[in-house]
Formats: structure tokens, sequence, C-alpha cells
């Protein structure tokens, strides 16, 4: 075990140790302790309640995520592509972006109700954007040269995207996608405390409403595991793809 | 009939301040090996942009087995300087990139790209990426891809310009060898006499701003050639001085036709 790991588990321990001894001196209603959210975290397993409510929350992520993807890199590749696009859109994407999205989702629930299209809806303009930023980035970046190969060779306009457009905007995209999850799982939280009927979101809410804070924290610390998952996948995938670009220095 | 017939071709930039060619007139006859010889700046790499159709003319015609080029054609393949090579792709992907825009079979495919492969010496490297491969090799690669689409034009822009002297060489002579077997109409672009003789069928010198053809040479060293052998050759030292004396003149006339290089585009 390196030193690093070693500081990192040592922390890890002391961390929940004072967690443990304090948390329990707290009153139950507005704190809680390790060992209490594990107990908590076995009876929703045991009844069924967790894996039910998850298994909707990550169906909401998981149609989001891929509607934010295929959306994000065609309108990405599109306004990259084709400067009209560009000028014509680029004053409403970048404030959509910039805006904290929280704000649409009353507007959202209004005109979509609060069923699974609301909250993928809700989920997918939180992600979308800095997906088609970075694609659109990306395309803005592929290489002059390659565009000459390619038209010499008399690409088409679909075979450019296939051979030299999407391959050399991946990296982008990857890093679009990777900030697209820490919003989206905001996104998916927001919007289940909004539409209340199902999802870790609702879990939350309806365990802070009843003051069960052991459960309350079972969700929470759920969210938290899977947010670093997903970012550790995402960085993962990151370091795999596109292996040339630590060549790029050289002639 | 020729096969290209490039006629008063001209082209400007930056809105015509700087006139990259002029009254450009030249005529290509088929499987005929055209070096084009110059200075940097001289407008040399525009020239082959412009048969291609990579870029747009000012005035004059640009005319391929009678028909004017207004778009890149099919049957027109260009070997760059810069190698132009895919990076995610595979070297074997590269090589059948052309072949695949075309939409042959993945069968026709393996099969030309396997000849090639073997016809440029690269084989047990068809699964590496460009980034692991030498510039020779790159090179070779980009040389296989134009010919896989078995063009009847093959466009070089100073394709061995990036290479080191020896691997230049090799090429040279792979080239060669190549060329033999299979009937090409070529222009070759390239700032090395010596290259141009050894390749070329006629070099045509071009001068600088405004690039214009200065005057073309036949080179009337017999096919098929060896490097040594052109070198040993009597006409090659003729040729050369000739050459460069008609060059260093250039230089001399126009001071400011320095090394910088041609606009990129």
């Amino acid at each position: 075990m390196s030193r690093r790991a070693k500081v990192r588990l040592l922390s890890l321990i002391i961390v929940l140790a004072l967690w443990e001894f304090y948390g329990r001196r707290v009153n139950p209603i507005l704190f809680t302790y390790p060992l209490a959210i594990v107990r908590a975290f076995i009876a929703l397993v045991f009844s069924g309640e967790l894996q039910s409510y998850m298994k909707d929350s990550l169906l909401v992520l998981l149609y989001a995520s891929i509607l934010s993807v295929l959306v994000g890199v065609f309108f990405g590749v599109v306004m990259g592509r084709y400067a009209i696009v560009e000028w014509a859109a680029d004053v409403y994407i970048n404030a959509l972006y910039s805006m904290p999205m929280v704000a649409m989702v009353p507007l959202i629930v209004l005109w979509f109700g609060f069923k699974v299209p609301a909250k993928v809806i809700i989920v997918f303009l939180f992600m979308v954007f800095p997906i088609l930023i970075n694609t659109y980035q990306g395309v803005k970046d592929v290489d002059r040269n390659l565009q000459e190969v390619a038209r010499s060779f008399c690409s088409n306009e679909a075979q450019l995207w296939r051979h030299l457009i999407i391959p050399s905007a991946l990296p982008f995209i990857v890093v679009g996608i990777r900030l697209a999850i820490g919003r989206g799982l905001v996104g998916m939280i927001v919007a289940e405390f909004y539409t209340s009927v199902t999802g870790l979101g609702y879990m939350i809410v309806r365990y802070a409403n009843a003051f069960e804070t052991d459960k309350l924290f079972v969700p929470i610390v759920v969210v938290m595991i899977l947010g670093v998952g997903l970012m550790w996948l995402a960085k993962w995938v990151e370091g795999r793809i596109a292996p040339w670009r630590n060549f790029d220095e050289r002639e | 009939m020729a096969k290209i017939v490039i006629r008063d071709l001209t082209k400007t930039y930056s809105g015509g301040a700087v006139v990259a060619l002029q009254d450009i007139d030249l005529q290509v006859a088929p499987n005929e090996s055209l070096c084009v010889l110059g200075p940097s700046g001289c407008g040399k790499t525009t020239l082959l942009r412009i048969i291609d159709c990579l870029i747009g003319r000012d005035r004059g015609d640009v005319v391929i087995d009678g028909n004017l080029v207004t778009q890149p054609r099919p049957d027109v393949a260009v070997v760059f300087q810069h190698f132009g090579l895919f990076p995610w792709k595979r070297l074997e992907e590269n090589i059948a990139y052309g072949l695949e825009l075309r939409g042959n079979s993945r069968q026709q495919i393996s099969a030309i790209v396997e000849r090639y492969v073997t016809l440029i010496g690269l084989k047990g490297f068809e699964k590496s990426y460009p980034h692991q491969l030498s510039g020779g090799m790159q090179q070779r690669a980009g040389l296989a891809r134009a010919m896989a689409i078995n063009p009847s034009v093959l466009l070089m822009d100073e394709p061995f310009g990036a290479l080191d002297a020896q691997t230049r060489e090799l090429m040279q002579e792979e080239l060669l060898r190549i060329l033999e077997t299979e009937q090409k109409t070529m222009i070759f672009v390239t700032h090395s006499i010596d290259e141009a003789i050894v390749l070329g069928d006629r070099i045509v010198v071009m001068s600088c701003r405004p690039g214009r053809i200065r005057e073309i040479f036949p080179v009337d060293i017999p096919r098929p050639r060896k490097i040594l052998s052109v070198r040993a050759h009597p006409r090659y030292i003729e040729l050369r001085n000739a050459i460069w004396e008609m060059l260093k003149s250039e230089q001399e006339q126009n001071p400011s036709g320095d090394t910088r290089h041609e606009p990129a585009r």
C-alpha cells in the first residue's frame, strides 16, 4: 500500500470514528451516526424500498443521459460546422448554460407534470449544454490539414462526420459528458424534490419530513457514491480515449 | 492529348495584394512525371492545391481528361507533406480510407490494402497507429492511401520534405519502383534539385512573387532509373548546374523571396 493510500485510509477511519462517537450524543432527529446509517441501509435494502427508488432515479438519469448525448453531440457538430447556425443559436445556448437551471424546474413541472417525462426533461436540460458546448469546441479544434485530406478524397458530409469530426472531437465530448454527469445528478435530485412521487430525491424529502434522519442519510450517501463512481468512470474513459494526444508534441 | 492542361492560371492572396501564381500555362502528358521546383514561397503548393480544387483560383482553367476541374476529383490523389494520416485510425484503416469513402466491399478493401501494405514494405505494422510509426513509415502510408484508390493523377506536395536525408532517398527509390509498375501521371512539388532530376521526366522551374514558370527542363535520362545510376549519368551534373544557376539568379533578383513558407491556404 502506498503512503498516500495509507494516509487516506487513516483519515477515513478517524473521521468515521469521530462521527460515530459524537454522532451518538446528538438528538437522533437532528443528526445520526455511521452505524445507524448502515442499519437503516440494510433495512431499506431488505424491504426493497431502496432498490425500487434507486431504479426509478437511475432510469431517469439513463434516459436523460442518452438523450443529452445524442442531442448535444448532434447540435454541437452542426453549430461547429455551420457558422450561420452558430451565429443564430449561440446567444441562447450560452444564456441557458449560464443560468441556474433550477429556475426552470417549476416551469417544466407546469408544462409536463411530474411523471418520468418531466424528470427526464429536467435532467436533460441540466446535462445537454456542457456536452453541446464541448462538442462544438471539439469540432472547431479539428485539424485543418485533415479536413483538406477529407476534401481531397471527396468525402461527403456524413463521411466527414464519421471519419473525421466525431473521432477528432471525441476527447472533448467525453469531457463534456463528465461535466454533464455532475450537473445531471443535481438535476435528478432537484427534479425528484419537486415532483415528489418516487426516486432518491423523494426518499430524502420523505424521511426528512418524517424526522427519520438515519434513513434520510441512506439516499444521500447513495447519491454521493453514485457521483463519485460515475465521475471515476468518466475519468477512466477520458484517460483511455485518444492516446495519440500524448504525442502531439512529436514532429 | 494532354492529361492535365493548365491555362492562364492566376491566384492572388490577401485580396490581390500577394500574387501567388501568375499566368501559368502548363500541359502534362499521360503518365508523365513532372517535377515543380522553385524557391520557398513561389506558389508551388498553391498550384497543387488548385489542381485538386482544394482552393479556388482567380483566373484561368484546370482541365483534366478534357473536363474542367470544379471540385476535387475522385481519380486525383494527393500525398501531403504533413502526411495527413488520421491519428485514430490504424495503418490499414488509414490506407483503406479512400476505398471506404467509395463504398468498396470489405473483401475488396482488405485485398487492396494488403497489396499496398506489402508494396510499401509495411507488413507487420497494419495494426499500428500513426503515432507509433516513424515519419518515413507514415509517409509510406500516405502514399499507399493515395495509390489504393488507383488514381490516374498523383499530386505530391513535398511529400518527402519532412523526412531525414536517408529515409528520403529510400522513399524516392521506392516511388521510382512503384511508378514502374503502376502507370500514373504525377506532379511532384519539391525544393530539392536532386529529387526533381531523379524523379522527373520534365522539371518546371518557377520564379518567385509573382509565381511564374521560368523554364521547363526535359530530363533526358532513360528509365527505369535508380538513384545512383541517375547521379552517375553525365546529364545529371549538367542539369543540376543549369537549374542551380537559374534558382540562384532567381534568389538574387528577389532577395525578399526568402525562406518564408508560402501561405498555408
